[in-house]
């Protein structure tokens, strides 16, 4: 099991909110990687933290054997993390297409002067990675409102498009914040066969925020288990499902 | 019944991506086109092409690279007339003190100019947005204007601070006639706008969208933000530098500072308000509207004299003309923020399905 | 005249030119404060109440009668502005309602100017613009007195409005309405009466402004872009503070005519036409929040 991410004793602040207390956990290339708590726990801000938004005072991050004690979110995204966000970071006035083919912006080599002629190279480019984009399209089923604007669209449509923008950078590690929320079943199903076949296809670890346990129990490989910004937990599904300070935290037992 | 896709399939991305993808627009463009080049100039008559024809084009490139900053980007500028300025005098000054330097030199060595200016004035949206922002540009409209005014060098130190600008050759051409002022200035305004639609259909056009809508989210996924925000100023500046020359060369002929106040600035925001944000074709539109509308309404107002039998003194038709403008930014904002442009497109949908209703 | 007593004299007549920049941008803070909207109509507003005022009084009019009536249209001025164009934009984003607030400067010059013309007037408040005599026999600084008396207006005007604010039931109301609209809904506030309020009130402002300003400069159309330079007044002291309003407006009124006095000669003059946004935009590079203003806090 080759590490690809390893946080060590991270602590984060603001002001006096503690939001993580020394959180040490790591995640091996190509699984699944839930983090799970309850409201208020810590999991964006670790997420946040892991893509260079917001600085730990203490702590390392070790990426694929890198440390970093600063990181950006144009670093991150530079070294192929790629994200989605809890309240959809879309770009309201663009279209699907745009919106998705703005993740292919690190990838893309020519300069102003060359588009604005439109010349062999741009326009070569321009539709290369077009290409790429609709596979993604594809994979996502979303070619139906490939040019509307993301706006209009109805929630669940609208994760699946962020979920497209992360994956048009083709990243190795891709950090997911609930990407099931507000979905009904149907949704959900389909968002997680999607989740497991980014993985399965691309080989991409994948790290998640997630409060549905039933999505968590199927398709994670591990789990870290965060209360009031400290680690509980940490290991396979079933070991944290049956674990007490988990069930007190955060799970609950059911009643008979 | 004659605008439909039906039959038009695109089996190609490069197809897709066509700046007109169906037929009819295709054939609509270069109508357009022939009669703009061909048509007009043979048939104009002097006054049309001089003082309507010609100021709107040069105003239209000038809402361009207004739209390029405050449309697509999302930075608020009320500093559009200061950047006009730069291009006007040192294109003057480049063509007055490097020998040999053609025209079309010139303006490009204008529009440079202004996009350094843009680019010192911009810095602050690095930091800063917004209302903000806009401060910053009202700074850089009075500082330019007080500069250029102050400073001898710009004016060639006349005592007027008044230059008249040179005469304009192309190729050996001398270009004086209006008609060839309106189709040179047709000529380059064409050429910046083919090449302002091909770079807002680029990764530079998303990456202006993706900081107008979330700077946050664009950062994230990897778009530089003091790169994409500068180039923004710097190509917003350089149009509208160039468009400053060509008010000058091709239109006003003399030109001073004064013609280049904050109410220029404004009325450029109205034209892409009213015209639509975020839009090539608004930009235009918008532009036609400012220009045509004074002379619609003083062709009202005369009739209203004639039936009504009194006269309306200049200042009553001004003061209606500035009240209307403002009443139409404020319907437009409210009814259609998207402006003319996007009553075009939909005036296209509808026709896409006319006869049938729906 | 000793080099002191001239820069005291120019650091007053800075410091009483800032308190008509103030009284402007006291106008822009009550609305900010309460509907987030920032009303770049705000100076067109002042020019439209000065040329009433003025045109009644040319017309013969009681002066107190004029005033009172020139006050009624300022409040009814303000609530339709509040109903025609602020409540049919009222989710939109703020560049959009900062637009709509540019365009109805335009309306308000222009309806202005079609009401009553175009002429500059002159304002008469019957306090004469000469020197405080003590002043200007004993330490040879020349103030006015009307400067002065604007000063003590303005002062008055900014004590008002702060214990409305803070201290009154409707001055809570109004600090919660714009903190969240939809809280202050969920709790009972009336929002579109309160709106109405305090354009109304900023509509009586705009008079005050006026009337100081036109006795000052006339009352001409200069007046509507003149009232631009409350922006750098803003940004110093915070786009929501009415103590704010008033440092910054000083702040900006003192540092402008020190600057075209002190440093304008070696520069060729007229430093006064950009120094104010120069200082504002240096001062947003350092501290965007303004001296009083609080700090705005992006999430992700």
């Amino acid at each position: 099991m080759k590490v690809v991410l390893s946080v060590e004793g991270v602590s984060l602040a603001f002001g006096g909110v503690k939001a993580l207390q020394d959180v040490s956990f790591d995640v091996a290339e190509h699984e699944i990687r839930a983090i799970i708590g309850p409201n208020g726990a810590g999991k964006s801000s670790m997420l946040n933290v892991l893509n260079g938004v917001y600085h730990p005072q203490k702590g390392t991050i070790r990426f694929r054997e890198r440390v970093f004690q600063d990181m950006s979110p144009r670093r991150a995204a530079e070294l192929g993390i790629a994200r989605t966000f809890q309240n959809i970071a879309l770009f309201k006035g663009m279209t699907v297409l745009d919106n998705i083919m703005a993740g292919r912006n690190l990838k893309m080599r020519c300069n102003f002067l060359q588009q604005a002629l439109w010349l062999g190279a741009a326009k070569r480019e321009e539709l290369e990675h077009r290409r790429a984009v609709e596979e993604i399209i594809d994979f996502l089923e979303i070619q139906h409102v490939r040019r509307t604007p993301v706006g209009r669209l109805p929630y669940g449509l609208q994760k699946r498009v962020e979920l497209g923008r992360a994956l048009a950078a083709e990243p190795t590690l891709l950090l997911l914040d609930e990407p099931m929320a507000g979905m009904n079943v149907e949704e959900k199903q389909d968002m997680c066969r999607f989740i497991l076949d980014v993985n399965d296809h691309y080989g991409t670890t994948i790290v998640l925020i997630e409060h549905d346990m039933g999505v968590v129990m199927d398709i994670s490989s591990r789990v870290v288990v965060l209360d009031y910004g400290r680690k509980i937990a940490d290991g396979s599904p079933d070991e944290v499902r049956s674990d007490p300070k988990v069930i007190d935290a955060y799970l609950g037992v059911a009643h008979a | 019944m004659l605008y439909r896709e039906a039959g038009q399939f695109k089996s190609s991305y490069a197809a897709d991506q066509q700046i007109f993808p169906l037929r009819q627009d295709r054939i609509g463009m270069a109508l357009l086109l022939v009669l703009a080049f061909v048509v007009v100039p043979l048939v104009g008559d002097q006054y049309w092409l001089s003082a309507i024809l010609t100021p709107f084009l040069v105003f239209s490139l000038a809402a361009l690279g207004l739209n390029i900053l405050t449309g697509y980007a999302g930075q608020l500028s009320l500093g559009t007339a200061a950047f006009m300025a730069v291009g006007a005098f040192m294109a003057y000054n480049a063509e007055l003190r490097i020998p040999y330097m053609p025209s079309l030199g010139s303006f490009v060595i204008g529009g440079l100019c202004a996009a350094a200016v843009g680019i010192v004035f911009g810095l602050p949206s690095l930091r800063i947005k917004g209302l903000y922002l806009a401060v910053a540009t009202l700074a850089a409209q009075f500082f330019v204007l007080w500069a250029i005014n102050r400073i001898g060098w710009f004016s060639n130190y006349s005592s007027s601070g008044v230059i008249t600008a040179q005469r304009v050759e192309l190729l050996g051409y001398d270009v004086v006639t209006p008609a060839g002022k309106y189709v040179l200035t047709l000529a380059i305004v064409s050429l910046m706008a083919l090449a302002a639609k091909n770079l807002m259909r680029s990764e530079t056009g998303r990456a202006f969208m993706a900081i107008r809508d979330m700077d946050v989210a664009a950062s994230v996924i990897g778009i530089p933000m003091m790169k994409t925000k500068l180039l923004a100023f710097a190509i917003s500046s350089f149009y509208c530098g160039v468009a400053g020359a060509l008010y000058a060369y091709c239109y006003l002929g003399t030109v001073e500072p004064e013609a280049f106040t904050l109410e220029l600035s404004f009325r450029i925001l109205f034209m892409i308000i009213i015209g639509g944000v975020g839009s090539i074709l608004g930009s235009f539109l918008g532009a036609a509207f400012i220009t045509l509308f004074p002379i619609f309404l003083n062709l009202a107002s005369k009739a209203l004299e004639d039936a009504l039998g009194m006269e309306m003194s200049h200042a009553v038709v001004s003061n209606t003309e500035v009240v209307i403008f403002g009443g139409l930014i404020i319907f437009f904002l409210i009814v259609e923020p998207n402006g003319l442009a996007r009553l075009w497109q939909i005036a296209k949908e509808k026709l896409r399905l006319w006869p049938f209703p729906h | 005249m000793s080099d002191l007593s001239f820069f005291l004299e120019v650091l007053a007549g800075g410091l009483l030119a800032g308190v008509m920049y103030a009284l402007v941008a006291l106008g822009f803070v009550l609305i900010y404060k309460a509907s987030g909207v920032f009303n770049f109509a705000q100076g067109s507003m002042v020019f439209f109440a000065a040329l009433t005022l003025v045109s009644l009084l040319e017309r013969d009019w009681n002066f107190w009668l004029a005033l009172a009536v020139t006050l009624v249209v300022m409040v009814v001025l303000g609530m339709l502005i509040e109903r025609l164009v602020l409540r049919p934009l009222v989710n939109q984003p703020q560049i959009t309602l900062l637009m709509a607030t540019i365009g109805l400067t335009f309306v308000l010059e222009g309806l202005s100017q079609l009401a009553w013309g175009s002429q500059p007037h002159g304002l008469e408040l019957g306090i004469p613009d000469v020197p405080i005599e003590w002043l200007s026999m004993r330490w040879n600084i020349n103030i006015s007195q009307f400067d002065l008396f604007a000063a003590a207006v303005a002062g008055v005007l900014v004590a008002v409005l702060a214990l409305l604010f803070q201290k009154t039931r409707i001055g809570r109301a109004l600090r919660a309405v714009a903190d969240d609209h939809q809280a202050a809904l969920a709790v009972g506030i009336p929002l579109q009466h309160i709106w109405a309020l305090v354009w109304a009130v900023a509509g009586f402002v705009a008079l005050v402004a006026g009337v100081m300003w036109g006795v000052r400069n006339g009352v001409q159309y200069a007046l509507t872009f003149t009232a631009l330079k409350a922006l750098p007044v803003l940004i110093l002291g915070g786009f929501e503070s009415i103590l704010g309003a008033i440092v910054g407006g000083l702040i900006i009124g003192a540092s402008e005519k020190l600057a075209e006095v002190y440093l304008g000669p070696y520069v060729g003059g007229g430093i006064e036409s950009w120094f104010a946004y120069v200082v504002a935009l240096l001062f947003l590079l350092v501290r965007p929040e303004g001296l009083f203003g609080e700090k705005h806090i992006d999430r992700v």
